[in-house]
């Protein structure tokens, strides 16, 4: 039998962010860190 | 076999001190969230940017304790990356990015006058060989030709610098002038930029 229905063609593009990305945000995961003083949050970055 | 961890084990295991569990989120939800950024800004660069940015903020999140745990991460996730799009399309209203297509360019209209490194490589050695040929002039026509083209001293104080009549002065430069052709004549040197 023909086939009568057309398959719906995807309107979005599929993307991915490259590695680089997301090793630069796992480094900046290990390098924050959260100190308490006096009351406060302070984020501390340490490389 | 492949299984996923929901998301609320990962973020739950991240605050514990799993740092691994943090690149497993990312890496779940990368396509999903970089696919939506890239939909609203049409740009890899500006996306990949935004999820940046948006991961910074979670993670930020999560390590001052101030997440709140509903079952509903990428909601939050994506609501974040929205806002931050927002702002790129505020600042960009702010300051307008121009971009060369096939039918523009701007470097089309901006010029700069500086020669480029090969030019400028050509005239360095243009001004070697000129310097080498300059010396073989006779003293006099050397020590006006100096004057007159690298101090810039006009015919009237070279006259008085060297003691000797404004006519001389010119006849010594006009000599000087025509001898540095026959040097090149004759050295076979091409001398052009």
């Amino acid at each position: 039998m023909e086939k009568i229905y057309s398959s719906p063609e995807t309107q979005c593009r599929l993307i991915t962010s490259r590695p680089e990305t997301v090793k630069f945000l796992l480094d900046y995961s290990r390098s924050l860190h959260m100190r308490e003083f006096k009351g406060m949050t302070i984020e501390q970055n340490l490389n | 076999m492949h299984t996923t961890i929901d998301d609320a084990t990962l973020i739950r295991n991240y605050i514990n001190g799993d740092e691994k569990a943090i690149e497993l989120l990312i890496n779940k939800h990368n396509q999903r969230l970089s696919s939506y950024i890239y939909s609203k800004v049409k740009d890899m660069t500006v996306t990949e940017d935004i999820f940046q940015d948006t991961f910074i903020k979670v993670i930020s999140t999560f390590k001052r304790g101030t997440y709140n745990e509903e079952g509903k991460f990428l909601p939050w996730v994506m609501r974040i990356a929205h806002n931050l799009i927002i702002d790129h399309f505020r600042r960009n209203k702010r300051m307008p990015k121009y971009q060369g297509n096939q039918e523009f360019n701007i470097f089309s209209v901006l010029t700069d006058d500086k020669p480029n490194a090969e030019r400028q490589l050509i005239k360095d050695q243009i001004d070697q060989d000129l310097e080498v040929l300059i010396e073989q002039l006779p003293k006099d026509q050397l020590e006006v030709l100096k004057m007159r083209i690298y101090q810039n001293m006009s015919f009237n104080e070279i006259a008085e610098n060297t003691e000797v009549s404004i006519n001389t002065a010119l006849g010594r430069m006009r000599y000087a002038l025509i001898n540095l052709r026959k040097l090149i004549e004759k050295n076979q040197i091409v001398l052009t930029n």
